[in-house]
């Protein structure tokens, strides 16, 4: 593995700022598991205590940040090779190792104590599941070892909605099922497109994704198989009355947007139009999840379901 | 040794700032850490008394 060279703090300037701290907690997936957690929550029947649904958030959110310093440890070694985390607070040298690993153990578990103690422990057993599942199954065991690594491993990143059932319910249901499967089919293809964009990184790093091990023809097909699946799995929600009108509206449109974006990433596939088509994707997809769980959210806030 | 000196005094400067920053991202670190913990402590009162609710007027005298 060649070594990006990242800047380093010196050797007396040592301490860690909170910033280091919390960009250690990967925010912004944290905050996709806070929007799909209150999704699962405003979706479940019944309703939930304003008190004990934001309880359950706080937690859930320091479950995912727990997980991504957890991820951060344990991927020191790699992202220290790949230039879109080489600037990453441990390769950097802002936080040393052990103060992440305990930083991501207390949180961890705090989380998991804390869910299972104030909302219920169905919530908490769930979020605990997650945690091992992203941290001892997906970052130490398929991350490095298999192409499929992102698929099953997604599914961690799948949990907030039904996590966030649990906690207002008490249990799981078929219904927060199928809102984690819209989020374990789309991980894949919006993984994929930024395997695609950055292949060379991942060959450095020895990480066995998909483009690296099967190419990147074989990548943009698996792409479009699991785009297809997306856009109807996107609107099923409305099909079986947990959502209105709106969000089949928004789930329809923007999955004929997802669609478009990768059947463009199948068929660009030299120069500048294949990378404008891949980054296309990856924003598209981006958007496509936060359309369509803020258009739960939406309809309950206005009462539409 | 004029020079040396001069160097030696810029080199304790530069190590009182570093020690000076250091010792405020510390300071601010155990700041945050505490209020963490009332944060947790206020977030258990404030469940307790949710779940709580009516029933905690509700028992014999």
């Amino acid at each position: 593995m060649t070594e990006i060279a990242a800047p380093t703090r010196l050797e007396d300037d040592q301490t860690a700022t909170l910033s280091d701290y919390w960009a250690l907690l990967k925010p912004r997936v944290m905050s996709l598991a806070v929007l799909t957690a209150l999704a699962g929550m405003v979706a479940a029947p019944g309703g939930v205590h304003p008190v004990i649904g934001a309880t359950a958030l706080i937690f859930i959110a320091m479950g995912a940040g727990a997980s991504g310093a957890l991820n951060m440890w344990y991927d020191a070694d790699i992202d220290r090779v790949m230039a879109r985390t080489a600037t990453r607070p441990l390769p950097r040298g802002a936080v040393p190792a052990d103060e992440a690993l305990t930083l991501g153990s207390v949180l961890g578990l705090g989380s998991v104590i804390g869910l299972g103690v104030l909302v219920n422990w169905t919530a908490g057993a769930l979020l605990a599941f997650t945690i091992l599942w992203y941290i001892l199954f997906y970052t130490a065991y398929l991350k490095r070892r298999t192409p499929q690594n992102i698929v099953i491993g997604g599914a961690a990143g799948a949990f907030p909605p039904m996590i966030g059932w649990a906690a207002a319910t008490g249990s799981v249901s078929w219904e927060s099922v199928l809102l984690f499967l819209i989020i374990f089919i789309w991980t894949p293809p919006h993984f994929w497109a930024l395997a695609l964009l950055r292949v060379r990184d991942y060959e450095r790093a020895g990480v066995p994704m998909l483009p690296v091990t099967s190419g990147a023809d074989e990548t943009r097909r698996q792409i479009l198989i699991y785009s297809a699946l997306m856009a109807p799995v996107g609107v099923a929600p409305a099909l079986v009355g947990m959502a209105s009108w709106l969000y089949l509206a928004i789930a329809t449109v923007g999955g004929a947007l997802f669609l478009h974006a990768a059947w463009r990433v199948y068929a660009e596939r030299e120069g500048q139009a294949a990378m404008s088509a891949l980054r296309r994707l990856f924003a598209v997809s981006i958007f496509y999840l936060f359309a369509l769980f803020g258009a739960l959210l939406l309809e309950h806030a206005v009462g539409l379901a | 040794m004029l020079l040396g000196s001069r160097d030696d005094h810029h080199g304790g400067a530069r190590d009182a700032a570093a020690h000076e920053a250091r010792a405020r991202r510390q300071r601010v670190r155990s700041i945050a850490i505490a209020l963490a913990l009332v944060g947790v402590v206020i977030l258990f009162y404030a469940v307790t008394i949710v779940r709580l609710g009516g029933n905690v007027l509700n028992r014999g005298i």
